[in-house]
C-alpha cells in the first residue's frame, strides 16, 4: 500500500510523477534480457577459480602440470603470472592481488584460475592443481585483530587507490587500515553532569548481500584492447583500474554493462574483472568466469561491525551528548571499508540536536572475506544502536518514542555536520507519518512490540555524471547514460525524465545499457545517486534537444517567439502542429538526422566527501513485531517506511525500491549472518544462509512517498531506495525492546532471543 | 557416452545428444541456446532455474537432461504467445511493478504458471506457499503476490 503526500496535481500528459510499466519489463517477462552468464563471444574459454582452503598460509609451491595436460585446458593463471605487471588493486586501497602471491589472507582467495574448452574440463582442473600451504596464525574476529600483539594481516604502507575519495589516507595501525571522527562541544562535561546517561555495546554481522546473478564477467584481449562484459554497478571506475593495472590506456579498455541481475552494491567497484582479464591474457583467447554463490559470497560481503556508544540526555528527554566508537570488520582486504567506516561514523550520532559529540570509526583487517558495500551501509551499522539508546532516554524521561524524536530532531537547514549539506529533509513531519501509517498509538496486546526509527545517511557518492539524448528522424529518443539498471528501474526513470522535458511520451524513449566506447561518463550507480545525478544529467541533455527544437519551431513560425508550445511530440502555435520528425527534417532536409543534447552534472566546490553529501537519505521505519517469548521467534506484523523522494518519478517504482529494502532489513534483522569460526565461513550455500522468502513478507506494509520537492534532482527528485534498509533494521530492533526483550546483537535469531528473554532483564544503562 | 534425448520444447519437437551427467538446465542454456532460464545456486534453494515439466514446477539445476527424454518442458520462453504477446500472468506482473531486476521472473513465472493452472482461484496464503521455492531480492515479493492473484481474476473473469 501506498500514501503519497502531499497529494500533487501532475498535468495532463505529464511524464513524471505516472506509475507507468518498466521499460525493460517486457524482455524479462519473455525471457529475452540477456545478463553476462548468458552470453559468449565467439573462440570464448570458461574460466574457473582455485580458491583458497585457509583462512591463512604462506604458499610454499603451485604445480600446475598436471592441470595443464588435461584435455581442453588453455591456460592456468597463477601469481607468478602476474608479475610482470603491478598486480594490486583496489579502488580504495591497492591491497589486493589478482592472484595471491606468496600468501593467502581468507578462505575463497583466489589462488590459480584455469581457462578451458568447457566448464566441465575447467573444473576438473582445478583438482589437478598441487598447492602445498602451511598454516599461519589466524586473526578471526575482531577482537583477535585489535588484541595487543595480533598477527598482522597486512604489514606494508597503505597505497592509495584511485577512488577512495577521503582525502590523505593516514598510515596503518596494526591490523587497523582506516580511522575516521570527529569531535564537536563539549563532550566529557555534559556526561559527567547529566541525569540520564544510556550505555551499550552491539555487534551486527557481517551479511552477504546476495544479487541473484553472481559476479560474471567476459574479458576479451583483441587489437591491443580489452573488452569486459561485466556485472559492474561503476563501470567507468571498473575501466579506470583494469586500464591502470595493464597498463592501458583509458581509450583502450571497454566496458559493456548488460541487465543486471540484482547488486545492492555487491557489484560495486572492481571485483572479478581483474582475475578474468589476467586469465585472458595467459589463454590468448576470451574467457568467462562466473561464479558460484558460494564464490560470490566471499568476493564481497557487508561488514560485521561492533559499536560501542553511550548517549546523555537530561531528565525532561532533551538530548545532550553522544559518544560512539565503531569498529567495521573489513575482511582481508579493505575493498570498500575506508568509505564505509566514514558513512558509518556519521550516520552514529543520528539526526539530533547534540551539544556534543565525539565518533571515532576503525576499518579493521581480519583473515575473512573482504567487506565492500552494501545497501545503506554504514547507517545500517549503527542506527539501530543509537536508536535504541534514544528509546532507553525516552522510557527513563516518561515520553513517547516519537515526542523524543520530535523534540530532538533537526529541522531543516540545520547542519548535520559542520562544513557538509545542511538538513534537506522534513524528519519531523516523515516520523509523524510512519507513525501513522504504522498504527503508533492504537493499543496494543501482550507480546507485541512497536518501533520506530530515524536516520540520514550521506547519499549521491561523487557528484559525476553525463549524458546524451539523441533524438532521432522518426520521432524516437535514445537515452545514453552510464548508470547501469540493476533492478532499480533507471530506465524508466530516465525515459520519463527525458519524457518530460521533451513533451512527448515516455514510450517512445530507449534507453540501453552502458558501453563505455560510446556512453559518457558516469561515475556511479549506488548511494541512491542515479535519480538524482545520473537523471539531472539526463534532463539537462534533453534540455537542448528542446531548446534545439525551439529554434526550430521559430523558424517555421518566425512570429511565434515564446508563444510555441511543445506537446504530446509535436510543436503548436495558433491551432498548427507540426510533428518532431517534420522539424528534424525541416533542419537536415529529407533524408533527416539527428538533433543531440548534452548534459552534465560535476562538483559546484572541490567534490570531497567533507562538503558533501549531494543530499541527506532520510532513514526512517517503523515496525510492530510480535515476540514469542517460549520460542523465541519474532514475527514481523506491520511496517511502514518513509520515501522521502522530493518528487516521485515513477511512485510505483520508489515503492518497490522500498518493499525491496524492507525485505532486506527484515533479513538482515532477523536471520542474516555470515557464520565465522576461525576464519572459516560455516554457511557458505543458500541452505544455510536463510534469506528472506516470500512466506516472510509481513501481512501489512505501507510505504508513504513524501513529495517536498526538496531534492537536488531533476523536478525535485532526490534519491530512495536505502534509507529504508536502515530505518527498518533499526525499527524491528527498538520493537523487539519495546516487546521487553534486550537486544544487542543481531540477527536476532530465535535462540538469541530466547536466551536473552529466558535470561535476568539487563540493565541498558552502565551509567 | 551420450544419448539421443527427445523431448518437447515449449511445444516444439528437439533432440539433442547429452552426457548423462548433464543438467537440463545447463543443456537448455548451453546446447538449446534458451537461456531465459537462469543458473542461480545450482542447490535448488533460489527457484532461477524453473521449468515446467509435464506441467509441473521443477528446478532443472537438479534434474538430468536424459530424464526429460519423451516428455514436455516449458520454459519462460514458451509462456508468451508465439507473436510475442504477453500471458494474462506477465501482463499482471507488468502491471503490479513484480519485475526489478528480472533474474527471479522467469522462475517466479514459472511457479506461477503452475499454481494457476490447479488453483484458479489462489488465497493469498496459498500464492505464498506456491512461491516459496522462488527466491526475489529486489522486490520485496509484495508486487509479485498482487500479480498472481490478479492474473487469477483476470483469467477467470475471461
Amino acid at each position: 500500500m501506498t500514501i503519497r503526500t502531499p497529494e500533487r496535481i501532475v498535468g495532463e500528459g505529464a511524464q513524471v510523477g505516472r506509475s507507468m510499466p518498466r521499460v525493460d519489463a517486457g524482455e524479462k517477462l519473455r525471457g529475452e534480457a540477456r545478463y553476462v552468464g548468458d552470453m559468449s563471444v565467439p573462440g570464448m574459454l570458461h574460466g574457473k577459480v582455485l580458491r583458497s582452503p585457509f583462512p591463512h598460509a604462506r604458499i610454499i609451491s603451485i604445480d600446475v602440470s598436471a592441470a595443464l595436460a588435461l584435455p581442453g585446458v588453455v591456460a592456468v593463471l597463477t601469481g607468478e603470472d602476474t608479475l610482470d605487471i603491478d598486480p594490486y588493486w583496489g579502488h580504495a586501497i591497492k591491497d589486493r592481488p589478482i592472484v595471491a602471491i606468496g600468501e593467502v589472507r581468507f578462505v575463497g582467495e583466489p589462488v590459480a584460475a584455469v581457462a578451458a574448452e568447457d566448464e566441465a574440463t575447467a573444473e576438473a582442473a582445478l583438482a589437478e592443481i598441487v598447492v602445498e600451504y602451511e598454516e599461519l596464525p589466524v586473526v578471526g574476529t575482531l577482537d583477535d585483530a585489535l588484541a595487543a600483539d595480533a598477527p598482522l594481516v597486512h604489514d606494508g604502507p597503505i597505497r592509495p587507490g584511485l577512488f577512495h575519495g577521503l582525502g590523505t589516507l593516514p598510515d596503518r595501525d596494526g591490523n587497523i587500515c582506516y580511522r575516521y571522527g570527529f569531535e564537536r562541544g563539549s563532550v566529557d562535561e555534559v556526561f559527567e553532569q547529566a541525569e540520564i546517561v544510556v550505555e551499550g555495546e552491539y555487534t551486527f554481522p557481517g551479511v552477504y548481500q546476495y544479487a541473484m546473478e553472481t559476479h560474471s564477467v567476459i574479458a576479451q584481449w583483441e587489437g591491443g584492447e580489452v573488452t569486459l562484459w561485466a556485472t559492474c554497478q561503476h563501470p567507468f571506475l571498473v575501466r579506470a583500474e583494469i586500464a591502470a593495472l595493464f597498463d592501458l590506456p583509458l581509450g583502450r579498455v571497454r566496458i559493456i554493462v548488460p541487465y543486471l541481475g540484482g547488486g545492492f552494491g555487491s557489484k560495486s567497484y572492481t571485483k572479478m574483472e581483474p582475475i578474468t582479464v589476467a586469465l585472458a591474457r595467459k589463454a590468448g583467447r576470451p574467457v568467462r568466469i562466473v561464479n558460484r554463490v558460494d564464490e560470490s559470497m566471499v568476493t564481497t560481503r557487508r561488514h560485521g561491525a561492533k559499536t560501542w556508544m553511550r548517549t546523555a540526555a537530561d531528565r525532561s528527554g532533551r538530548l545532550l551528548a553522544r559518544e560512539a566508537r565503531v569498529w567495521f570488520d573489513t575482511g582481508a582486504y579493505a575493498d570498500n571499508g575506508p568509505r564505509v567506516t566514514a558513512t558509518g561514523a556519521d550516520s552514529a550520532p543520528g539526526p539530533y540536536r547534540w551539544s556534543g559529540v565525539r565518533v571515532e570509526a576503525s576499518c579493521v583487517h581480519t583473515h575473512t572475506a573482504p567487506s565492500g558495500s552494501y545497501r545503506a551501509f554504514g547507517a545500517s551499522h549503527v542506527q539501530w544502536a543509537g536508536e535504541l539508546q534514544v528509546d532507553e532516554v525516552a522510557r527513563r524521561a516518561g515520553i513517547d518514542p516519537v515526542e523524543i524524536r520530535r523534540l530532538n530532531l533537526l529541522t531543516p537547514g540545520e547542519q548535520v555536520r559542520p562544513g557538509g549539506k545542511p538538513l534537506d529533509a522534513d524528519l519531523i513531519g516523515d516520523i509523524r507519518k510512519v507513525a501513522d501509517a504504522l498504527g503508533w498509538d492504537e493499543p496494543r496486546e501482550p507480546g507485541i512490540g512497536r518501533g520506530i526509527s530515524v536516520g540520514l545517511l550521506a547519499a549521491g557518492a561523487h557528484p559525476v555524471s553525463s549524458a546524451i539524448v539523441r533524438l532521432e528522424a522518426d520521432g524516437e529518443a535514445i537515452v545514453l547514460v552510464g548508470s547501469t539498471e540493476m533492478g532499480q528501474g533507471q530506465r524508466t526513470a530516465f525515459a520519463q525524465i527525458a519524457a518530460e522535458v521533451l513533451a512527448m511520451p515516455a514510450e517512445r524513449i530507449r534507453c540501453q545499457g552502458t558501453d563505455t566506447r560510446f556512453t559518457p561518463y558516469d561515475r556511479s550507480t549506488g548511494a541512491s545517486r542515479s535519480t538524482t545525478l545520473a537523471g539531472l544529467a539526463v534532463q539537462r541533455a534533453a534540455a537542448e534537444v528542446r531548446a534545439d527544437l525551439m529554434e526550430i519551431a521559430g523558424k517555421v513560425w518566425p512570429d511565434a517567439g515564446d508563444a510555441v508550445e511543445l506537446r504530446d511530440g509535436a510543436a503548436w502555435w495558433k491551432g498548427e502542429r507540426r510533428s518532431y520528425p517534420e522539424l528534424i527534417a525541416r533542419r537536415f532536409g529529407l533524408s533527416g538526422g539527428q538533433l543531440i543534447g548534452e548534459g552534465g552534472v560535476h562538483p559546484e566546490g572541490t567534490g570531497s566527501y567533507a562538503e558533501g553529501p549531494v543530499f541527506w537519505e532520510v532513514c526512517i521505519g517503523a515496525a510492530e513485531v510480535h515476540v514469542d517469548r517460549e520460542t523465541g521467534v519474532v514475527s514481523v506484523r506491520r511496517t511502514a517506511t518513509v520515501a522521502d523522494v522530493g518528487t516521485a518519478i515513477n511512485p510505483l517504482l520508489v515503492e518497490r525500491q522500498d518493499e525491496g529494502a524492507t525485505m532486506q532489513g527484515i533479513g538482515n534483522a532477523l536471520l542474516e549472518e555470515m557464520v565465522y569460526r576461525e576464519g572459516m565461513l560455516l554457511n557458505d550455500s543458500l541452505l544455510d544462509y536463510r534469506i528472506p522468502t516470500i512466506e516472510d513478507l509481513p501481512p501489512e506494509q505501507v510505504c508513504v512517498i513524501v513529495e517536498n520537492a526538496d531534492g537536488p534532482g531533476p523536478f525535485g527528485a532526490k534519491g530512495c531506495g536505502e534509507g529504508a534498509f536502515a530505518g527498518i533494521i533499526a525499527a524491528i530492533a527498538t520493537a523487539v525492546a519495546d516487546a521487553g526483550v534486550r537486544v544487542d546483537e543481531l540477527p536476532l535469531t530465535p535462540e538469541r532471543v530466547w536466551r536473552s528473554s529466558q535470561g535476568q532483564p539487563k540493565e541498558d544503562a552502565k551509567g | 557416452m551420450r544419448y539421443e534425448t527427445s523431448f518437447r520444447l515449449n511445444g516444439t519437437p528437439v533432440s539433442v545428444s547429452v552426457e548423462p551427467s548433464r543438467t537440463l538446465l545447463h543443456v537448455l542454456r548451453e546446447d538449446l541456446g534458451m537461456t531465459g532460464t537462469k543458473e542461480g545456486c545450482t542447490d535448488s534453494e533460489c527457484g532461477a532455474c524453473m521449468v515446467l515439466l509435464d506441467g509441473e514446477p521443477l528446478n532443472a539445476c537438479s534434474y538430468l537432461a536424459v530424464q526429460a527424454d519423451g516428455r514436455e518442458v516449458t520454459t519462460v520462453e514458451g509462456l508468451s504467445a508465439p507473436d510475442g504477446s504477453l500471458s494474462a500472468l506477465q501482463r499482471a506482473f507488468l502491471a503490479h511493478g513484480g519485475v526489478q531486476c528480472g533474474f527471479c521472473t522467469p522462475g517466479m513465472l514459472i511457479s506461477a504458471t503452475a499454481l494457476l493452472a490447479r488453483d484458479p482461484d489462489p488465497a493469498e496464503e496459498t500464492v505464498r506457499a506456491a512461491l516459496s521455492g522462488n527466491l526475489c531480492r529486489c522486490t520485496g515479493y509484495q508486487g509479485i503476490v498482487q500479480a498472481v492473484r490478479s492474473a487469477a481474476a483476470e483469467i477467470r473473469e475471461g
